[in-house]
């Protein structure tokens, strides 16, 4: 419980600082919405074939809009050197990292829900046939995406490249979970009932998941203190 | 029993030793002043104190116990080269912050007590990101003393500190010193430094020089540890 105040606290002054600024979801939102509009220049709306593959366009967008968000992570920090303020506090490094996730996740959720009726206008989707298991697959793909990313924006954060070595550091390790979030979506969106096989996609996301939750738990102080 | 015992200390930045085989202690209560040339590797061993950083080799005790263990870190006060505190946040929401981290019981009340002890209650809710250099060091230095530590880490705590900060920095270690906190502090200010101090730790390329007592030559000519200790 400490914890999780610990890590929260860390969320509030990330969520703070962003809202004040808007710099990271700005430039986030405006990309991923810029990306949706190309696409429906080149993709006709109406073909059977762009309905299969609006899970992975759907994907592709949050990714690309969610590395904009997680290259900022801890590179916010290093202003004044605050990140070695942080890790001179009691803060554990699982609660920073935790906390960091948290302020993330909720900035990643925040462009899914805005790109979400933008996507569904755009390629003529209906989207909102199974909105409960949809939110499902989409929170479950952002935690997996958040977990990734600020665990590998954590080890970039000193590099010069960083804004290039993040992206393709994360998305190799994404691909199992992404795999997952692009079949459920398309299954969900397309309006088909889940079979049995498709719950095996969920238990790939929440496994993915928790596994790497769990593991950036457990490296966050080796990672945090050279 | 000392505030910080160091054994056998070594840290590598790739094959480069920044520190070789550094042994020894600090009482507890005492202030010392860790001096060097620069690149000598104070700010390495500041940083290994702090918990910022771990030894490649040897032993390191702090407040009797391991840097990087919560309790311990509750009672270190550290104020690095860098001030340490958010431009997109006001004053009071820094301080606040810092306050709810070091997990003190009331860090609204005691962000309040520390924006009039450091004369900023006036810009209470104004950005840093438009306070004057001075008001951010003296925000940085009631961020680093806000919780009382028992051991205070400077790292050139006076370099580029305007007078209103010094008096203020000089006037909080005093008071640190009465309840018998322990202050390590590197800097290149020797005289400033020398008066203040107990004891002094120099160092040279890595490698201890000296350790010992603020002798009165010392006090009386600063350059006097160099030219007895210091490098050829």
């Amino acid at each position: 419980m400490r914890s999780l105040r610990a890590a929260w606290v860390v969320a509030g002054k990330d969520l703070r600082s962003e809202l004040r600024t808007k710099e990271t979801l700005n430039a986030s939102l405006s990309f991923a919405l810029v990306i949706l509009l190309l696409f429906s220049f080149i993709l006709d709306p109406d073909s059977q074939t762009v309905r299969a593959m609006t899970g992975g366009l759907l994907w592709l967008v949050f990714m690309f809009a969610g590395a904009l968000i997680l290259n900022r992570s801890f590179a916010r920090e290093l202003p004044n050197d605050c990140l070695e303020a942080l890790i001179a506090s009691p803060l554990s490094g699982a609660e920073l990292f935790l906390g960091k996730c948290a302020a993330n996740f909720v900035l990643l959720v925040l462009v899914e829900v805005i790109c979400l009726p933008v996507f569904g206008i755009f390629y003529n989707v209906r989207w909102m046939r199974q909105p409960g298991l949809l939110f499902v697959v989409l929170l479950l793909g952002a935690w997996a995406l958040t977990i990734i990313g600020t665990m590998f924006s954590a080890l970039t954060v000193n590099l010069r490249l960083r804004e290039l070595m993040l992206p393709t550091l994360i998305y190799p390790f994404l691909v199992p979970a992404l795999m997952a979030a692009i079949q459920l979506t398309n299954v969900l969106i397309g309006g088909d009932t889940l079979e049995k096989d498709d719950y095996i996609w969920f238990r790939v996301l929440a496994g993915f998941d928790l596994i790497f939750t769990l593991l950036g738990m457990a490296l966050a102080e080796s990672v945090f203190v050279g | 029993m000392p505030a910080v015992a160091i054994d056998g200390v070594w840290k590598y930045y790739g094959d480069y030793p920044a520190l070789r085989d550094i042994s020894f202690e600090i009482d507890a209560g005492s202030c010392v002043a860790l001096l060097g040339r620069n690149g000598a590797g104070k700010t390495t061993l500041l940083k290994i104190m702090g918990g910022l950083s771990r030894a490649a080799k040897g032993r390191l005790s702090v407040l009797d116990g391991d840097t990087r263990t919560r309790a311990v870190r509750r009672r270190i006060g550290l104020l690095g080269h860098g001030i340490g505190v958010y431009e997109e946040l006001s004053a009071r929401e820094n301080l606040e912050f810092f306050a709810r981290l070091q997990g003190l019981p009331r860090p609204k009340d005691t962000a309040a007590e520390w924006l009039e002890r450091t004369g900023l209650a006036v810009s209470r809710d104004t950005l840093v990101r438009e306070f004057s250099r001075g008001m951010r060091q003296r925000l940085a230095v009631g961020r680093a003393f806000l919780h009382d530590p028992d051991l205070l880490l400077l790292d050139e705590p006076f370099t580029a500190l305007d007078d209103r900060a010094i008096a203020l920095l000089q006037k909080l270690l005093s008071g640190a010193r009465a309840r018998g906190a322990t202050i390590v502090m590197s800097t290149h200010q020797l005289r400033e430094a020398l008066e203040l101090a107990t004891n002094v730790v120099l160092i040279n390329r890595g490698r201890l020089a000296y350790c010992g007592p603020r002798t009165v030559e010392m006090l009386a000519d600063p350059g006097w540890l160099y030219r007895n200790y210091g490098e050829a």
